[in-house]
């Protein structure tokens, strides 16, 4: 590796590393390589911890409970729910609901606020470079109510092309569905002006934050969201569980989802009044410890600063995209300016798969295949691409290592 | 088609495959092999790549066709991805050429002992388990309608 200034130190690199036991293994024989940091990230001690402590010292059902645990279990879970309305900058808790993920906030509102709003004729626009989490939704609320998706196109750099998403808008649009950062490509979208030029024309807008929320500063009272869901495992936090943000206006319209406990003020067999914000949402038992371990996970980035994790993972991406750029064959897939750390390429006449494979031979975890972004792939014309992408606690070594390992690959199946 | 492995058994074929595994002794030169038969496997005749048969779940494509010759089983296949055709090959190498009834109750042994069994679980999505599957399917469709 070439002598470069980092905004880490190799020694807080280190530091960084030592708080994620899951990277001190070897994986057929070798030090494992983990860059499958879209796909999910690993989870440092304070989060591991944070589970452990809560099962082994206040396991208890939050809300109804008179006694000590009980009221410890829903302190620690309603700080959580204070630390996302900071970390997002949201005006309040009460448009923080709690979620199993991304997917789940994006079905909730295309099942609540879509099926409220919206009728035959209707438009819903999202883009090329939906994640299917973004696509379906959307598809089965046309199917039910006749509305229509629309699709704005992109470039071959893999960015929103901004005058045809102008041309799609009218008053027919009702919502726009966008991704901020693409799983596939890295493509940071111009959400500021998403958001003002939907809002010209009455349409309310949701953001996928999937891949943001680690790399991205939010603020969703200076974007004006309308919505914003996230998944907590990308962001050093647990699997399954996520958060959605709502516009307080928005939210107190829509009728509940799910129904059962927690989200009633009081049943009868003949009427039952649901419970206010947030709860309204969130019918049942919930997930009590991941949602206080989302909490360690956000003390974690804040901690580092997310601006300095940024500055760091853009280091590891322009590293990486200019050492693999000059592999003959070798074509990077997302080429957009302003992109988060994700790589993803195609190596002529390989197909992603034996890549895969052949890395994880040499214990380099990456992700092959369509990301779940089947639509996007058709439009690069590709059955799909290999994508590294880069969180805190990877480093230059390691990139050189995968450079390394691609280069075998290569003369193996050449 | 010829049997590819002519009188031999399908236990015996995969003691052969074990024994060939046995020498490379890194990973490098087991996946030099699988490449090198991926490269080997006889050209899939275009016709043959339908809809039908393409093996559901991997992610690769990946196809599979089985038919009937004086009383054996035969199969070709072929795939996007080279190692995934290797490992067809390594299948069509153990079950083609054989009857329906020695395929039905063939043990495929061999793929846990030459280090291949991380591509049976469902999650490499490579399809071996879902091929061993489809071939077996062939056989019950070929020895019930012997039956008939
Ligand atoms: C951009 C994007 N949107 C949505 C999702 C879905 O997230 P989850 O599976 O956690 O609901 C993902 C995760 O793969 C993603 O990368």
């Amino acid at each position: 590796m070439e002598l470069m200034t980092s905004v880490f130190t190799s020694e807080e690199i280190e530091k960084i590393r030592a708080e994620f036991p899951i990277l001190d293994q070897e994986i057929n024989g070798k030090k494992l390589i983990y860059f499958d940091n879209a796909a999910t990230t690993q989870k440092p001690n304070v989060v591991i911890n944070a589970i452990h402590d809560y099962y082994a010292g206040y396991n208890a059902n939050i809300h109804r409970g008179i006694h000590h645990l009980a009221e410890k279990a829903t302190g620690a879970f309603e700080a959580t729910r204070e630390s996302i309305r900071a970390f997002l900058n949201a005006s309040s808790t009460d448009e923080i609901i709690f979620t199993y993920g991304t997917t789940d906030g994006i079905n909730l509102i295309a099942q609540t606020y879509g099926r409220q709003n919206l009728g035959a004729g209707d438009e819903i626009i999202i883009s090329t470079m939906e994640h299917h989490s973004n696509i379906v939704p959307w598809q089965m609320l046309c199917e039910e109510k006749g509305c229509v998706l629309k699709v704005i196109p992109i470039t071959d750099d893999g960015e929103i092309i901004f005058e045809e998403y102008k041309k799609l808008l009218s008053a027919k649009t009702k919502i726009v569905s966008v991704v901020y950062a693409s799983n596939a490509l890295g493509t940071i979208n111009p959400i500021p002006q998403i958001i003002e030029a939907a809002h010209t024309h009455g349409a309310v807008v949701l953001v996928d934050g999937a891949q943001a929320v680690s790399h991205l500063d939010i603020d969703v009272q200076s974007l004006d969201v309308d919505f914003f869901c996230f998944s907590a495992h990308k962001l050093y936090g647990p699997t399954g569980m996520g958060a959605m943000y709502g516009k307080r206006a928005l939210l107190d319209k829509m009728p509940p989802w799910r129904g059962g406990g927690e989200m009633i003020k009081e049943v009868t067999f003949e009427k039952t009044t649901y419970n206010d914000l947030p709860y309204k949402f969130e019918a049942g038992t919930p997930n009590i410890a991941d949602v206080i371990a989302l909490k360690s996970a956000i003390d974690f980035v804040n901690k580092i600063g997310k601006d300095k994790i940024a500055s760091y993972e853009t280091e590891l991406l322009e590293y990486a995209t200019e050492k693999i750029s000059q592999i003959e064959g070798v074509k990077i897939i997302g080429t957009a300016q302003n992109k988060v750390s994700v790589l993803s390429f195609v190596i002529h006449g390989i197909h992603p798969q034996d890549i895969g494979v052949l890395l994880d031979q040499q214990a380099i975890a990456i992700r092959t295949g369509h990301h779940c972004t089947q639509p996007l792939m058709a439009r690069f014309g590709i059955p799909g691409t290999s994508r590294a992408s880069f969180a805190v606690y990877n480093t230059f070594e390691e990139i050189d290592r995968f450079i390394a390992a691609i280069q075998k690959v290569i003369k193996l199946l050449r | 088609m010829q049997p590819l492995i002519e009188n031999m058994t399908i236990n015996e074929i995969q003691e052969d495959i074990i024994s060939d595994f046995e020498l490379f002794d890194d990973w490098e030169g087991k996946y030099e092999y699988i490449i090198d038969l991926g490269k080997q496997l006889p050209v899939m005749d275009d016709s043959l790549k339908t809809e039908e048969n393409i093996i559901k779940g991997c992610q690769s494509i990946v196809w599979l066709h089985g038919y009937q010759k004086d009383g054996l089983v035969y199969y070709v296949g072929d795939s996007q991805a080279i190692i995934v055709k290797g490992l067809v090959s390594l299948l069509l190498k153990v079950l083609s050429g054989h009857t329906p009834e020695e395929i039905l109750n063939a043990d495929l042994f061999f793929i846990e002992k030459v280090g291949l069994a991380s591509h049976l679980a469902q999650t490499r999505s490579n399809g071996l388990a879902s091929m061993a599957k489809q071939m077996k399917t062939y056989a019950l469709a070929f020895s019930s309608k012997e039956l008939n």
